[in-house]
This record gives C-alpha cells, structure tokens and sequence, in this order.
C-alpha cells in the first residue's frame, strides 16, 4: 500500500464516529425520548393517551422514508460515478427501510386498532401506499438474491433502487392530494399540526431514531464487509 | 391500566423487542465472523510451516 493510500485509509477511518459512540449516542436519545413521550407530553385532546404513540411512529416512518432515499442515492452514486462500495452501502440502507418499515406498520396497526378498532383499513390511502412502497422494497432482496454477485447484481439492485425512491413523494402526498380524513396528516403546507412540548418531544424522537437507523447502518455495514473479506480470504487460501 | 395504556405499551414493546432481535441477530453473525477469523488464523501458520519443510536446504558458501 503506498504511503497516500495509507493517508486517505486512516483519514477515512479517524474522520467517522466511532460505532461504540454512536450507539452511546442513540441509546440515550431513545431513553430520553421515552421519557419525553411518557413523562413531559401532555396528552392529546382529542386522542387522549394513545397519541403517544404517533412520537414513534411518525419519526419510524420518516426514518425509513430516509433510509429508502439513502439507498437510492448510493445506487445513483454507483451508477454514475461507477463506486463499488456504493452497492453495499445502497443495499444495507434498503435493509434498514425496510426494518423501520416493519415497525411503522407495526405501530400503525396498533394505533389503528385504538383508534378505529381495526388492525388496518383497506379504504385509507396512506396505509395501502405505504404498504405497497414497503413491499416493493421487499421484492428488491428477491431480485438482489436472484442474480449472482457481480456488477450485472449491483446494476439491477442500483436501477431497481432509483425506481423505488419515487414511490415514496407519492406515498407522502397522496394522501394530501386525496384529501383522506381517515389517517391523520401531521405535516401540511403550513407546517406540523402540533407546538409546544408535542413538538419538543416528537423532534426529539425523531433525532433518535434517525441516529439509531444510522448506527444500526453503520454495523451491519461493519458486518458486511467483515464476511466479503473473509470470503475473499477463504478463496485465496482456498 | 386502561385499554389506550395498553396498547401504547405494546407498541414502544414491539419497537423495542424488533430493534432487539436485529442486534441480537447482528450479534450471532459477529460471532461467526470471529470464529471463521480463528479459523483462517489457525490455518495460515500450518500452510507456512508446511512450505517451509518442503523446501530443500540450501548451501551457503
């Protein structure tokens, strides 16, 4: 290794948070969101206590939003600037939505069950788009893990991750456009629907969970490019 | 506890319980990684040795 690509190594390395740092980081912001969320929000006063989940929810789904746009930049950057790295950071970014996906979901159908007294309802627009950008995502590990590894994989998972990033302006504004009163809107033109310690709490929780997808990138990312090396070792003594 | 309690504390338990699994799932893999690293480990000085026997002495001088 040359003397400037030991340079660039080791500025590449020390310029980054380190993971133990970081999940330092997310571990109390998520504590001390919980405790905003349980202890300093007032209740709601239409929905009374079970808004409380909306903190999690909400900042979930902007989260896997960001995850989802992420990957979809990294395939971008593999694309055009031919990076290979590119492809395993746009794949585990895609991993992440769709692990934030799952809980939006998850917590959606337990908030709806409190509030309509069904698990999900077909009839509101943002459940059933979300619901198809999340299993658009899933299909992406189908094709991923249906094509051999090599640059023919990385260009397909790439193109097929550019396509998925234009259902999410979709999922995120159909429901304005249809004007469905069923679900909720937190965000408008005009900004939140909400003030005060709501607002407080809520970007408080939405910090931590954009900190905690991004630590949970980070070491699957660590995990990843542990077993490629180790694969490539193995062929090598092999 | 009411019912709205309830199922506010099913939800932040079901985030907290999936967040969970995945490092505990990362947590396995690591696991592996660390033991196909001894592996290798253990196998690269016994190639090493194993090239060094078979190589004839040479003369000096």
């Amino acid at each position: 290794m040359s003397a400037r690509a030991a340079t660039i190594r080791v500025v590449g390395r020390t310029s980054r948070i380190p993971l133990p740092a970081l999940a330092a980081v997310s571990l109390v912001l998520v504590t001390t969101a919980i405790a905003f969320v349980f202890f300093v929000a007032p209740n709601d006063a239409n929905q009374g206590f079970s808004q409380r989940i909306f903190y999690f929810h909400v900042s979930i789904a902007i989260t896997a939003y960001a995850c989802f746009a992420a990957g979809a930049w990294q395939a971008f950057r593999l694309l055009w600037k031919r990076d290979p790295r590119a492809d395993l950071k746009s794949y585990v970014c895609v991993h992440q939505g769709v692990i934030f996906g799952t809980l939006v979901l998850l917590t959606g159908s337990i908030w709806a069950k409190i509030s309509w007294g069904r698990w999900w309802l077909w009839s509101s627009d943002q459940l059933v788009l979300f619901l198809v950008l999340f299993l658009f995502y899933c299909a992406y590990f189908m094709l991923r893990y249906s094509v051999d590894p090599g640059p023919q994989r990385a260009n397909l998972s790439a193109v097929y991750a550019l396509f998925g990033v234009v259902l999410i302006p979709v999922s995120f504004a159909a429901i304005r456009l249809a004007k469905d009163i069923i679900h909720p809107v937190v965000f408008t033109l005009h900004g939140p629907n909400f003030g005060g310690w709501i607002l407080v709490t809520y970007c408080i929780a939405q910090v931590a969970m954009l900190v905690l997808a991004y630590t949970l990138y980070r070491l699957e990312l660590v995990a990843k490019r542990l077993d490629g090396r180790l694969r490539e070792l193995r062929e090598v003594l092999a | 506890m009411t019912t709205a309690e309830k199922y506010v504390t099913a939800a932040y338990c079901v985030v907290f319980a999936l967040v969970l699994v995945y490092v505990l799932i990362m947590a396995l893999k690591l696991q592996r990684l660390e033991r196909e690293v001894d592996d290798l480990a253990d196998r690269v000085p016994a190639e090493d040795d194993a090239e060094e026997a078979s190589r004839e002495p040479a003369r000096v001088g």
